[in-house]
């Protein structure tokens, strides 16, 4: 019987321990090898060159995020290993009594990681590959493109890139375990297993003290990133909510464990029901042990949950955006009348820009050879009017000293934006928006960015008066009317002022616009227009030319991109910080069963049913993964509020589906590693 | 005669500074070949102790340690391995078996590690389970064994490698009446027949009878020590029970 015989033995006898270990492995390399080949199952795909594009840069991203992952699951195995090892000691202690070396107990151990290794490697690619298949089904849903034809697509370079990344991975788990098998002494291995468990039991009275202080401070946090989000200005005080979450979370744990022990043992009639006594000592002596790690498990739960629901809702409301907030094909925009002094942010224009400033969009379009007439329809032309006069703190009157001490960041001298009344009532028509009317001395305020709506409110509440060109105007509505005039991917109007024809003159006009659609009404023709209108970037007048562009595909493709590569980088993290969590608990808990065999022996030896045993364990386990995640929930419930703020510009609706969405993985996954630890747990428990 | 074991004032020290525990207080002892020595003495005198040092378990404070010839407390690293592995064997209390190997396997692993050949192998474990009467149960696990059954299968592993010295710490501990005295009979066989050097701890008196000779330990110090000779099992059984009588109080609890 050679070493290597003995290794493949001692997995093969010992695979109900390793097998939650060698089931996360596989799961980490799938997962691995699925994102990492995106890449190769979108390349049969029929889509744009942009959205080419920005399938690339969302691999290149996804790459980079895989370093990342490498190091999170670099450090599972690492755990998960040492974990394992530390069950073996006894086994270890043997072999150095029958006189092996420790370099030969090192070997041998290097065999069995190299054969789990090579297994897991070898499954997790084939699942990986398989279920690829499925994950370029869903690519193509995202990116809308239509999978006409299946093929089967392997990866080999995702393929090279697991096996490298899984393959450092594993040797580190060979020089760790060989550091700490060396590092270990003969009588400490043999008498592993006969150190008895101190039974410590905390002070209730602290422990209820320490709970209501962790509460407390939780709450704050909460009310932080919630209630008092907009008190936030710096990125630096995101912080504070941050470092008192997770202390709170650690001590809550801490003291937990002490605090309903003492409730239940209180309470008789319940402490002393079936097993319920032993079940509660059970948890509350591993939750003293275990407080770090449930504190780690309980962030990485809440990072996943919030990581899931926001990505995914993003992209969720970014198709539903789209189809309000773009409804027309193409919009040109320039600056007008640019001149030398018109310095920003010390860049100063150049002298062919501003000789293009003067001609209109169509005329510079034609110095491009492109004629607007012969491609476009429904085309509406016009100029919005800026000054030096009124900028942001005028037109929100006296509500400027309060909003500057409660939004420092925003830039106050700002000039606002004037669109005259026929202009905008002819873009609105264009664009399915509300027509508006005016009286001579009136004006409205059209915004759609949530953020920007209530600081404009105040202006318009107070009847702040705005002096254009010698005349006074008064606003008409308390509030801003919902609208736009640049079609975009999110609601991100910041506000335009619509004041009556004469009220502006040329002299100060500021930006053209030219918005239309295509005359081509096919879809196939559409992107015909849209591919030769994309040709002007080519052409050398670009350079001198200062036009924007903005086209209804183009940002479809683009918000459709950005959603999805959201949706992926979200799985992605998503999916291995939750089975990290679920595998460290897994692993606990079945270690856990195994040092508890005696006991549960002696609860046969005195009569308990074998029925009881399983409630139990079941109990014992359901506690142990409950605890972080109901912590895990609450604080997702306030983190998702927060994201939501700050992605505020994406929109949030579908925020209901996303969850649901999320609550599914949840279920799935940890749930999963619940049910196999619970049917592992159970098997190692049974009497022989 | 040769000596095989030669223990030198060993002391050994638990604890630090401000609580300081003698587990061994300056014992000094020799073992010949050929001899069955039994090593007795209440919970907490420092028998299991000294086995541990002698089986390089654990590390003595000071004092020597030499089988055959060899100082052991200067061994280190690789050297400790080969004489573990080439002079000693080992029969725990709890067995230490292996319960992902068969029986067969459990004993050709103390082979297997010396690099013997699978022919060898083969013949040696078989001769060895004849002898402690094994053979039916080479093929089973250790979970289907009995504690006796398990116990031998320990003891051919230990005596496979033919150690100059075979340390064998409450062998009976585990084990019923009947088992014991089967085991027991066994080592007696292996001591006379096959010459084996054995040390065994042990807190039982009817164990400690099969012994040719019995130290008494009491507070880390060789209290006394009688030598079995020509008399029988029963007699040298009511000498060690007189010795046991006049160490007081200690070792009564134990029977």
């Amino acid at each position: 019987m050679t070493l290597f015989k003995l290794s493949v033995q001692n997995i093969r006898k010992s695979f109900k321990d390793y097998a939650i270990y060698f089931f996360t492995l596989i799961l980490g390399v799938a997962i691995f090898y699925i994102f990492n080949a995106i890449d190769s199952q979108t390349i049969m795909m029929n889509v744009s060159s942009n959205t080419k594009e920005i399938i690339k840069l969302m691999t290149n991203i996804l790459s980079g995020v895989s370093v990342f992952v490498s190091f999170i699951l670099g450090f599972l195995i690492i755990y998960a290993s040492r974990f394992l090892i530390k069950r073996r000691n006894k086994e270890f202690g043997i072999y150095l009594t029958l006189g092996m070396s420790k370099r030969k107990i090192s070997l041998i151990l290097f065999f069995e990681t190299l054969c789990i290794g090579l297994l897991s490697l070898g499954t997790g690619l084939l699942i990986g590959a398989i279920l690829s298949q499925f994950m370029s089904v869903l690519v193509a849903n995202m990116f809308e493109a239509d999978l006409t034809k299946f093929t089967f697509v392997f990866s080999s370079e995702a393929c090279l890139k697991t096996i490298l990344y899984f393959g450092i991975m594993y040797v580190l788990v060979m020089i760790f375990n060989t550091v700490n098998i060396s590092k270990c002494k003969l009588i400490d291995l043999l008498h592993a297993s006969k150190k008895t468990e101190k039974m410590k039991l905390k002070n209730p009275i602290l422990c209820v003290f320490i709970f209501i202080i962790s509460c407390f401070l939780l709450g704050y946090a909460y009310y932080k990133v919630t209630g008092g989000v907009s008190e936030i200005q710096d990125a630096r005080q995101i912080f504070l909510p941050i470092i008192l979450g997770v202390i709170s979370t650690f001590l809550i744990f801490w003291s937990l464990s002490g605090l309903l022990l003492k409730i239940v043992m209180k309470r008789k009639k319940t402490y002393y029901k079936g097993l319920n006594s032993f079940t509660l000592k059970q948890v509350s002596s591993k939750v003293n042990t275990t407080v770090f790690s449930m504190t780690v498990i309980c962030l990485m739960l809440f990072i996943t949950i919030c990581v899931l629901s926001s990505a995914l809702s993003i992209k969720n409301s970014m198709t539903y955006n789209l189809k309000t907030l773009s409804p027309i094909d193409v919009e040109i925009t320039k600056p007008l009348d640019l001149t030398e002094e018109r310095i920003e942010d010390s860049w100063q224009y150049k002298t062919s820009m501003i000789e293009d400033s003067k001609i209109s969009i169509r005329e510079t379009l034609q110095r491009m050879d492109f004629d607007v007439d012969t491609y476009f329809t429904d085309i509406v032309e016009f100029h919005t009017y800026e000054t030096d006069t009124i900028l942001l703190k005028d037109t929100i009157g006296t509500y400027y000293e309060e909003a500057k001490a409660k939004y420092p960041y925003l830039r106050y001298d700002t000039k606002e934006e004037f669109i005259k009344l026929s202009d905008y009532n002819k873009v609105a028509k264009l664009l399915g928006l509300e027509e508006l009317s005016l009286k001579d001395n009136e004006y409205i305020v059209v915004a759609n960015y949530e953020g920007w709506i209530p600081i404009r409110n105040v202006g318009l509440r107070n009847n702040t008066p705005i002096t254009l060109l010698g005349r006074t105007y008064y606003p008409k509505y308390e509030t801003c009317r919902d609208g736009f005039i640049e079609i975009s991917s999110n609601a991100v109007n910041m506000g335009i002022f619509v004041v009556p024809d004469d009220a502006v003159n040329e002299t100060i006009r500021a930006n053209a616009y030219l918005l239309g659609n295509y005359k081509e009404s096919t879809e196939e023709g559409k992107k015909k227009t849209e591919e030769l209108f994309q040709n002007i970037e080519k052409h050398d007048y670009i350079e001198k030319a200062s036009i924007d562009c903005s086209t209804k595909i183009y940002i479809y493709e683009a918000s459709v991109g950005l959603g999805a590569m959201a949706t992926f980088i979200g799985l992605y993290l998503g999916i291995i910080f939750l089975m990290s969590s679920a595998a460290i608990l897994a692993l606990k808990e079945l270690s856990e069963s195994s040092d508890n065999k005696e006991r549960y022996k002696m609860l046969r030896k005195i009569g308990a049913d074998e029925k009881l045993i399983e409630k139990a364990l079941f109990r014992q386990i359901a506690i142990f993964f409950l605890f972080p995640l109901l912590l895990a929930i609450i604080h997702s419930i306030f983190g998702i509020l927060f994201c939501n703020y700050i992605l505020e510009a994406f929109g949030n609706e579908k925020l209901l589906e996303s969850i649901l969405m999320t609550a599914t993985f949840l279920i799935f996954i940890y749930g999963g590693y619940f049910v196999l630890t619970y049917l592992c747990s159970k098997n190692i428990i049974k009497e022989k | 005669m040769e000596k095989i074991l030669k223990v030198e004032k060993i002391e050994k020290y638990y604890g630090n500074k401000s609580s300081l525990t003698k587990a061994i207080d300056s014992i000094s002892f020799e073992v010949e070949k050929g001899e069955f020595v039994a090593i007795m003495g209440a919970s907490g005198s420092g028998k299991t102790t000294l086995l541990n040092v002698i089986s390089t378990i654990d590390r003595v404070t000071s004092g020597h340690i030499y089988v055959g010839g060899v100082d052991i407390t200067k061994l280190k690293g690789n050297y400790l391995n080969k004489f573990r592995r080439e002079e000693l064997g080992f029969i725990f209390q709890d067995f230490n078996l292996l319960d992902t190997l068969t029986a067969y396997e459990n004993i050709a692993l103390a082979l297997s590690i010396q690099n013997v050949g699978a022919k060898e192998i083969d013949k040696r474990v078989r001769d060895v389970a004849q002898k402690l009467d094994i053979q039916n149960v080479l093929n089973t696990y250790p979970y289907q064994m009995s504690g006796g059954q398990k116990q031998r299968v320990a003891s051919s592993r230990a005596i496979i490698t033919n150690p100059k010295l075979v340390l064998a710490d409450e062998p009976t501990g585990a084990l019923d009446s009947r088992a014991a005295k089967l085991l027991l009979e066994r080592l007696n066989y292996l001591n006379k027949e096959l010459d084996t050097t054995i040390l065994m701890v042990t807190h039982d008196a009817v164990t400690a009878s099969y012994a040719s000779r019995v130290l008494f330990i009491k507070d880390g110090k060789v209290f006394n020590e009688i030598h079995k000779g020509e008399i029988s099992r029963k007699e040298f059984f009511d000498q060690i029970i007189d010795v046991v009588t006049l160490l007081g109080g200690d070792l009564n609890d134990t029977f």
